[in-house]
């Protein structure tokens, strides 16, 4: 059984059933349409936004947040201010998608390398850097409500 | 910003503005050729007719660090449906590393009729102006690449750079002021492209590749220019130059400018860049 979020690891499977390169770039461009779904409330946090949300590591200027829900687990909000920042708003959606209200200790399992699970190996160099810093950043604050 | 043509550049031909490039999107001479980091950005939206060059799938050997031989720079060529005579024109984002590093390596295969379009992608978006999802086709041709990869002229490969070191060679390190003092082993960011040293070439002046451009992504005229690179940083002209980054993709940035925009006689760009001499055996650094 795997130790990771049921809904990611469904979505990961459906991603490696695209074998073709402009199928994967086109659902992905889909799932970044829809990033205004996951972009951060204003009761959450607005702008300047504090430094400590950035995710260090990535050029699309990301920045995530976590709000706790009823039964423990997290709601992740995101927001990216690069407007060019496409795979920055796709991985922002996918995430909460799978992430928001799992399991603490799940979320906590999940390893930065999924990415290229979602956009493929011939990612650009340096790019998949950015994108591994946005679900470090989730994980992260998955292991500080844990108290890890 | 003044026209191109009034900025004082040694070649301002390299350059085309926004409006040009909307002036000649059906011009059967001209293609228009878009190469990001961003994979996405070409499928989201390009300029109407323009071709997709990735860096990753299209120029780089799978298997070599190095860059595509002829006869798949050819294939390339031919895909895009371009001539020896066709004037190719590069875009993209992050204020045009990608373009500019396509049109180098178009360039090292004698392909010099190319141009780069000012302020990239993301002036082009800022204006307003037309992108679409339709992918162009265009008639295969059979391209002849005008020459075999020319590695010497405006490369620089390891060994060049270190006897460029030895001679005391001008250098330009344009990453940034962390990198290159070495407080930072790579670019914010890109941690997998960092290096097991910190520090510089030797004799390296830091001049980041961003002090060329202006806040909209198009290149500062030639007077800005050659106060940073000449006055400031007293960099001549006259005698041989080599730029270097990361991976050579910011440097090509600068070599563009340093060769066509100020008119360095001798300007090569060190592709294996810091991920190549920061991990070598015998090469020296400093801090």
């Amino acid at each position: 059984m795997s130790n990771i979020p049921t809904k990611l690891e469904e979505t990961r499977e459906d991603f490696s059933f695209i074998t073709n390169r402009m199928e994967r770039q086109e659902y992905l461009i889909q799932l970044a349409d829809g990033f205004n779904e996951v972009k951060v409330p204003e009761r959450i946090a607005s702008q300047p936004y504090d430094e400590s949300h950035r995710v260090p590591s990535c050029e699309s200027e990301a920045f995530v947040w976590a709000e706790e829900n009823e039964d423990g687990t997290l709601k992740y909000w995101f927001d990216v201010l690069n407007p060019q920042g496409l795979s920055a708003m796709a991985i922002a959606v996918i995430l909460d998608d799978a992430l928001s209200g799992a399991p603490l200790d799940q979320v906590a399992n999940v390893q930065a390398d999924i990415v290229f699970d979602f956009f493929g190996k011939n990612i650009a160099m340096g790019k998949g850097q950015g994108l591994m810093g946005i679900v470090n950043m989730v994980v992260a604050e998955a292991k500080r409500r844990q108290g890890k | 910003m003044a026209d191109i043509n009034e900025r004082g550049y040694t070649s301002p031909d390299v350059l085309v503005s926004t409006e040009w490039v909307a002036e000649n999107l059906n011009n059967e001479n001209v293609r228009i050729v878009e190469s990001n980091e961003d994979p996405l950005l070409y499928p989201s939206g390009h300029i109407p007719g323009a071709v997709e060059v990735d860096w990753t799938n299209d120029l780089n050997d799978p298997i070599v660090r190095d860059y595509i031989g002829k006869d798949a720079f050819e294939a390339l060529a031919s895909r895009i449906g371009i001539t020896p005579e066709t004037t190719v024109v590069f875009y993209g984002d992050k204020g045009n590393w990608w373009a500019t590093y396509a049109f180098w390596v178009f360039n090292l295969f004698g392909h010099t009729n190319t141009k780069v379009m000012d302020g990239g992608r993301t002036k082009w978006v800022a204006e307003g102006r037309d992108l679409t999802r339709d992918v162009p086709t265009y008639s295969e041709t059979e391209y002849k690449a005008p020459q075999d990869r020319d590695d010497k002229s405006i490369r620089a490969l390891r060994e060049d750079v270190l006897k460029h070191v030895q001679g005391k060679g001008q250098l330009v390190d344009v990453r940034s002021p962390a990198e290159y003092s070495g407080e930072k082993l790579h670019m914010e960011g890109y941690p997998q492209e960092g290096a097991l040293r910190g520090g510089h070439i030797p004799g390296a002046k830091n001049i980041p590749w961003s002090r060329a451009a202006n806040e909209d992504g198009t290149f500062k005229n030639a007077e800005e220019l050659k106060a940073i690179y000449e006055d400031e940083q007293g960099l001549d002209p006259n005698k041989p130059t080599v730029s270097y980054c990361r991976i050579g993709e910011r440097s090509s940035h600068s070599w563009f400018v340093l060769n066509y925009l100020l008119g360095f006689d001798n300007v090569r760009n060190y592709d294996g860049s810091w991920t190549e001499w920061g991990n070598s055996v015998g090469v020296p650094i400093e801090k």
